[in-house]
């Protein structure tokens, strides 16, 4: 009994944190290249009602995740002009997305609302993987975003830490002068990365609106954009602990309501109520932790992060 | 320096759009606290600015909206909306409707208000909760506008009355029928999702038990509270954890229908709430919807405004009214796919009684009730008083309760519990 109850909430916790993994994937390329991109749940939630209008519109659920990569990284684009080649303040051009991406994507979504029957992506049961026990249920019957997750994660690690072009990511992020000098072009590199990062949160918001919460509802993303934005910092801008902690997040937002009629966990009804506010709080976290550069060296963060790159200044 | 020029004119422009569409966003920030005085003295000059009350149309009877949530919540303010448009179309000769969406609760609410009436607005429509003092307060200051607030229970002798209705009635018809869908199934057990430990959500969780019980005596219903009306993801995972726990019908009392997909992706089935859409997400898995039609109440309220019959009252109704409907089961329509032949009369003879007026919510709450762990609540030959069902006590006018909400009924599993 315990041993199901504990594979259902993993697999909940790989399933509904496969969008947040996504998008926090795309914001550590993005924080990696030095540019912090506080837009993340805009981006997502653009591509969320993007991928449902394209969905419904052609009948063809992967056209709708290609257009809603392409508008995350068009909305990115916007921010890397201002922030890269104007190099105005990286939060508020993040916040300033953010605000237009929920404010955009309620206006164009609005009939959207009422279509309740766009095509979703496909859960795929994955002969013989699915048949092993506890591990199956928990990894290998999903719908098929789950699985591209589980692709993406050991793909990003091996780009930043094993490849060429990953190194000079870390550059970017680290010390862009460097990098300058070795010949790598800063600035379009930085727009390169800025704008991966948009469209995998657009990936992100079409894995929630085609797969994971199949529906466009306004503000559907209910915050999951600033959980990413967080996790990235306690993520310490690795992939791979970046996905476990999405996968943990979703299956912790699980767990208050298995556990509300078990006799041996805790009752804990604040529980749900402290679930809510930490979009807020990890928001909070990330302003803090920005804003201040003692603590952003503290945590690990790229040198560089938040850093416009002008060449020939001195420092970063 | 141009780049310096260009620079102040891109941070000018994203200052401009951040401030429009924070007119269109969800309220992301938390409510504001009661309404101080000092509200307007220290105005946030954001939420001042993003806020536009819209015109007047003259020659017409005005009324405008005030909305907690966004019109696309494809729940219970999209039914609000439903409604002012039902408004639109039966009396748009003589009525013009505004509405504002995403405004916060507390001192801006007050400050929306207000500014409605001072615009000239003739009567205005509060549609949440956290509205009700706000409101009250803004109607003794505009004795000749008229206020309407919806799911309070405050009012006033003249110009100011509260609005809701008994979903509990639908609730109970949305019971029998998952009931009899559990016993047919062999599963005996169903779940609800429930979004906060209120007295309105527990009154409809309780109602939903009970239905349950006149068609399956052994079922169960399970609850899973989740501090949220709207929540697309949690909302799916409480479905999922019910279905997990053994369920084979999940009633959700929360804004999507994110419940009924899941039943249909496990081969199960669902009840929505709110809208009666709610089923179009997977017809063959949607058992029925319990509704809110709020137009014919709109129209009405409307005409006895501009008749000058409108005076201040608790406006309760129930389904008579024909301001609720259950989906399968209202004139013109089918019962969905999944409902077991046998409940179904049993049902439309009951929804017949209710339309007559003949079976209320006082007769779904009298006793005797035990609650889940076996004690009475409602002993035989009592009824609970409309204070009891909306939990009221120590308010001033209305009796307070002596059996408040705050009980869960038989047939819930014994477990459950409400949070403090």
């Amino acid at each position: 009994m315990e041993l199901a109850l504990l594979v259902n909430l993993l697999a909940a916790g790989v399933r509904s944190g496969t969008p947040i993994l996504f998008a926090t994937i795309g914001e550590i390329f993005s924080e990696r290249a030095g540019v912090l991109n506080l837009g993340v749940e805009g981006m997502m939630l653009m591509g969320a009602m993007t991928a449902y209008g394209v969905a419904y519109g052609t009948g063809n659920p992967w056209l709708g995740v290609l257009a809603a990569m392409g508008i995350g990284g068009l909305l990115a684009l916007l921010h890397a002009f201002v922030t890269v080649t104007l190099r105005a303040d990286q939060v508020v051009s993040g916040l300033a997305l953010t605000f237009l991406g929920t404010g955009l994507s309620a206006v164009l979504g609005a009939p959207l609302v009422e279509i309740r029957s766009a095509p979703r992506l496909p859960n795929f049961r994955i002969p013989f993987l699915a048949d092993i026990p506890v591990l199956g249920p928990i990894f290998f019957d999903h719908n098929v975003v789950v699985y591209i997750g589980f692709l993406l994660i050991p793909l990003a690690w091996f780009y930043i830490y094993r490849t060429r072009p990953g190194l000079e990511l870390r550059a970017l992020g680290e010390y862009p002068a460097a990098a300058d000098t070795l010949g790598i072009n800063v600035i379009r590199q930085r727009y390169f990365y800025v704008i991966l990062g948009g469209a995998l949160a657009g990936l992100a918001g079409a894995s929630l609106s085609l797969a994971i919460t199949p529906l466009w509802v306004e503000g559907m993303t209910a915050g999951a954009g600033w959980i990413a934005v967080g996790l990235v910092i306690f993520a310490g801008w690795d992939p791979v602990r970046g996905a476990m902690g999405a996968y943990l997040f979703g299956a912790i937002r699980r767990l208050p309501l298995d556990a509300q009629n078990l006799t041996f966990f805790l009752k804990n009804p604040t529980l749900g109520y402290f679930m809510n506010m930490l979009p807020y709080l990890f928001t909070i976290i990330v302003l803090v932790i920005s804003s201040r550069e003692a603590m952003r060296r503290r945590a690990g963060a790229p040198a560089a992060l938040g850093v416009p790159y002008v060449r020939e200044e001195r420092g970063a | 320096m141009r780049k310096e020029r260009l620079l102040l004119v891109l941070t000018m422009l994203l200052t401009f759009v951040m401030l429009f569409s924070a007119c269109a966003a969800p309220a992301a920030a938390p409510a504001e606290g009661e309404s101080s005085d000092s509200g307007d003295a220290a105005e946030a000059p954001a939420a001042e600015s993003s806020i536009q009350i819209p015109e007047t149309v003259d020659g017409k009877f005005n009324i405008a909206f005030v909305y907690v949530a966004p019109i696309g919540d494809g729940g219970w303010t999209y039914a609000h909306n439903q409604g002012r448009e039902f408004l639109e179309a039966e009396m748009g000769d003589e009525v013009a409707t505004a509405y504002l969406e995403s405004v916060p609760e507390g001192a801006d609410a007050e400050r929306v208000i207000r500014n409605l009436a001072r615009q000239g607005f003739d009567a205005v429509f509060t549609t949440s909760f956290g509205y009700m003092d706000a409101t009250e307060t803004v109607a003794e200051e505009f004795p000749d506008t008229y206020f309407v607030h919806v799911s309070g229970f405050k009012k006033n002798e003249t110009n100011f009355s509260n609005l809701f209705g008994a979903m509990e009635s639908m609730k109970y018809l949305a019971g029998m029928i998952a009931g009899a869908r559990a016993a047919e199934d062999g599963s005996n057990r169903i779940g609800y999702v429930a979004p906060f430990p209120i007295p309105e959500v527990i009154r409809h969780a309780n109602a939903a038990a009970l239905g349950m019980r006149q068609t399956c005596p052994d079922c169960e219903l399970d609850i899973r509270w989740i501090f949220t009306w709207f929540d697309p993801d949690l909302e799916r995972q409480a479905a999922e954890s019910m279905f997990d726990a053994g369920a084979s019908v999940v009633i959700t009392g929360s804004d999507t229908p994110g419940p009924v997909q899941v039943a249909g992706e496990r081969g199960m089935y669902g009840i929505g709430y709110d809208s009666d859409t709610a089923c179009e997400v997977d017809p063959g898995a949607c058992l029925t919807v319990p509704y809110w039609h709020w137009g014919p109440f709109y129209v009405e309220l409307a005409q006895s405004m501009m008749d000058g019959s409108f005076a201040g009252s608790d406006i309760y109704f129930d389904v008579d009214s024909g301001a609720l409907g259950l989906l399968g089961f209202m004139e013109g329509q089918e019962p969905m796919a999944g409902v077991p032949e046998s409940v179904i009369p049993q049902v439309q003879d009951l929804l017949a009684q209710m339309q007559a007026g003949d079976f209320t919510r006082f007769n779904i709450f009298t006793g005797p009730i035990n609650d889940n762990q076996g004690n009475v609540i409602v002993p035989e030959g009592t009824v609970l008083t409309q204070s009891d069902l909306e939990g009221l006590s120590g308010i001033e006018g209305r009796e307070d309760c002596t059996i408040c909400m705050s009980w869960l009924a038989e047939g819930i599993v014994p477990d459950a519990q409400i949070p403090e």
